[in-house]
């Protein structure tokens, strides 16, 4: 395995909203086949990153590069968010589950394969006058849907309204839908929040899974010290928009601008070293 | 108890100042010039029905499910036996022309009723699948209506070749609508198309070198039965209708045929809604509806989906205008005002927002009804209001607003 080429190169990326610098020249790394976690206190700028690399905001300052296996270097900073996601296969969920509340819980990961199945349908020319290829891409679209909702536990809910789910399923479903994307970086925003200690635990190995089998790196903004030091093995901390320490989780919890920073406000760094030993 | 009192002495209240100038007063033409009549008893019967009538609903609504009542039982049941009721609707309506009570006025009447459901069907695309509240529909009525109306008059291209020509125009004025609208959603984007509705129906008025201005367009070719015209005494040489069937020559016949033409088209119209909401296109409306932020980061450009879904829908608008243009033989801009573009939106909310059969109804009670009071029509719009005020008191979601997933795990594939 190639650990150490990277993936995402982040150069010197900046972001300002009026007068406030949310990210300021921030520069770092994620590898190829690896776990990198974004932390920091609130407001920090983790998910202005996010919205920079996903295409949702552009950013005045900074170049993005994503070496993709198959298509070559892409600069991101350029793309708009739906060619981020279509083009480049970077995913991401949302802070705020964000999912598709009044279809079912098929239907949403089938609209993550939309592109797939556009080209198959010819724009949905071919599908209207129902030709067979449309057919069999269809069913193709729907066994991959079966394989994650499989993966995730959620097939005996197949069709079920997504927002009718219950919380936890509903993080999980974002996730498979990010990943009916086939990206190959996929950006998990909190993935954690709201969580109780199983159900995390339960996500860390969904996580760990996705790299082990899917061969997709992942980059997450995490409050949940279980899962940033449970599973990651690349970690950066921001505060105020700049970078203060980055490396490996043993590295950055004993790095004192970081404890200055971040958990030496917040008891959840002492808890999180249990859980990740 | 003291409570419902209070409540129907503050409804009371509000009637009396309401009825005081309103009913009280009165202003009547004598040969002397303008007189007060006062009414007072009319007046204060209002007031008195206001007050038992609060009183009524406030001790009531404790003792009975009063909002779950009757209209969800309704909708459940629509929703179980949807698919025969559908069927049994379409035979209703092909059997409508052969059955005894059936007469030129009922087929006319049935005739409005299907141009109302397809553009309700039509609107639909817009608002129930993709989201997107469309308050000038009717320019795409007006578009389509103007097309065939001034290629048939001006180069006497028959109804059938302007029937998409005009689905083609109607459509591309709905990309020409939708682009400068592409950033907007919810109600910034009703008062766009409000506006766009009313500049189209300005131009027309305006615009008198092509449209002839208000007075509107006249002698519209009628559409021909695949070539077969509906004329009593056809040129010599060549066939009507009647002659080549060998029928007695009936008016009849013409309704009838547009009768059967518009629900042709009206079906066509379902049918590509059902369809399309099984395709990757259709997913795509619905997802954009739910979420649009959620639909760029699955790599859907919001741009295409939002312009395909205003063209689609202008599409089946055009259709329905030149129809409606062929039908009347006149067209003037009177006839695209928005009162029409507000009914064809209160059908499709009515109707519940998505749902077809929900729009068949609500057309239903909305074109029809009225139509057989039409001693009040003066009622009309008194109608709607109590028709919209009941649906967003019982169903607020639309009279059958249940959603069924097109795509089940149970029966993979059960696509196209």
């Amino acid at each position: 395995m190639t650990g150490a080429s990277p993936l995402l190169e982040v150069e010197h990326l900046s972001m300002g909203f009026g007068g406030v610098r949310a990210v300021d020249g921030l520069s770092f790394v994620a590898r190829r086949g690896g776990i990198t976690a974004l932390i920091g206190p609130n407001g920090a700028g983790k998910t202005t990153v996010f919205n920079c690399l996903t295409g949702f905001y552009r950013p005045p300052v900074g170049r993005l590069t994503l070496h993709h296996p198959d298509k070559g270097p892409l600069l991101l900073e350029r793309m708009d968010g739906h060619r981020v996601a279509g083009e480049a296969q970077v995913a991401r969920t949302f802070q705020n589950i964000r999912l598709f509340a009044r279809l079912s819980v098929l239907e949403n990961l089938l609209v993550a394969q939309h592109r797939r199945l556009m080209r198959a349908s010819l724009w949905s020319l071919a599908g209207l006058l129902g030709v067979r290829r449309y057919g069999r891409a269809e069913r193709e679209a729907v066994e991959f849907s079966k394989y994650w909702l499989d993966k995730i536990g959620l097939s005996h809910r197949a069709d079920r309204e997504a927002g009718t789910l219950p919380y936890g399923d509903q993080r999980r479903l974002e996730i498979a839908r990010a990943m009916c994307l086939r990206p190959v970086l996929l950006c998990l925003d909190e993935p954690a929040a709201g969580l109780n200690a199983s159900e995390s635990a339960e996500l860390n190995r969904l996580l760990l899974d996705i790299r082990a089998e899917e061969r997709v790196s992942l980059l997450l903004i995490e409050h949940d010290m279980s899962v940033v030091m449970g599973i990651s093995d690349h970690v950066v901390v921001l505060d105020h928009g700049r970078k203060i320490a980055e490396g490996t989780p043993a590295e950055v919890r004993s790095n004192p601008a970081v404890i200055h920073a971040y958990l030496g406000e917040e008891e959840d760094g002492e808890e999180g070293e249990a859980g990740g030993a | 108890m003291p409570s419902a009192l209070r409540e129907s002495l503050f409804a009371a209240m509000i009637a009396a100042i309401l009825a005081v100038p309103l009913i009280g007063l009165e202003a009547a033409s004598t040969p002397t010039g303008l007189a007060l009549h006062t009414r007072w008893g009319a007046a204060a019967v209002a007031v008195a029905a206001v007050f038992a009538g609060r009183l009524g609903l406030s001790l009531w609504r404790g003792r009975l499910p009063f909002r779950a009542a009757l209209p969800a039982g309704f909708g459940a049941f629509a929703a179980r036996h949807r698919v025969w009721i559908s069927v049994a609707g379409v035979l209703f309506a092909v059997a409508l022309p052969f059955l005894p009570f059936s007469n030129r006025y009922v087929l006319d009447t049935a005739t409005t009723f299907l141009i109302y459901v397809m553009l309700g069907w039509g609107l639909n695309i817009v608002i129930g699948l993709a989201g997107l509240l469309d308050l000038g529909y009717v320019a795409f009525y007006a578009v389509g209506a103007y097309s065939y109306a001034l290629l048939g008059t001006h180069f006497g291209w028959p109804f059938w070749v302007c029937l998409p020509l005009a689905g083609a125009f109607a459509a591309l004025f709905g990309l020409v609508l939708g682009f400068p609208v592409l950033r907007l959603r919810g109600d910034y984007l009703a008062i766009v198309t409000l506006g766009f509705g009313e500049i189209i129906r300005i131009v027309l008025i305006n615009w008198s070198n092509l449209t002839n201005g208000p007075r509107g367009i006249g002698g519209i070719p009628r559409p021909s039965f695949f070539g077969l015209p509906f004329s009593a005494d056809p040129a010599p040489g060549t066939e009507s209708f009647h002659t080549f069937f060998a029928l007695d020559y009936s008016s009849i016949h013409r309704v009838a045929f547009l009768y059967f033409l518009i629900l042709a088209l009206a079906l066509l119209t379902n049918l590509f809604t059902l369809r399309i909401r099984r395709l990757p296109i259709g997913r795509a409306w619905e997802a954009l509806r739910e979420d649009e932020i959620a639909c760029r980061s699955l790599g859907l450009n919001p741009t295409l989906v939002k312009l395909s879904a205003f063209a689609v829908g202008a599409m089946f608008a055009g259709f329905a205008g030149s129809f409606f243009a062929a039908r009347q033989g006149f067209i003037s801009p009177e006839s695209f005002s928005f009162i029409e573009s507000a009914i064809i939106v209160a059908i499709v909310v009515l109707g519940g927002m998505g749902g077809q059969t929900g729009v068949v109804v609500a057309a239903f009670v909305l074109v029809v009804v009225p139509e057989w009071f039409r001693e009040f029509a003066e009622y009309r719009m008194l109608l709607f209001g109590v028709a919209m005020v009941a649906i967003m008191v019982w169903r607020p979601r639309g009279l059958l607003s249940h959603r069924e997933p097109v795509v089940r795990l149970d029966a993979p594939g059960g696509g196209p």
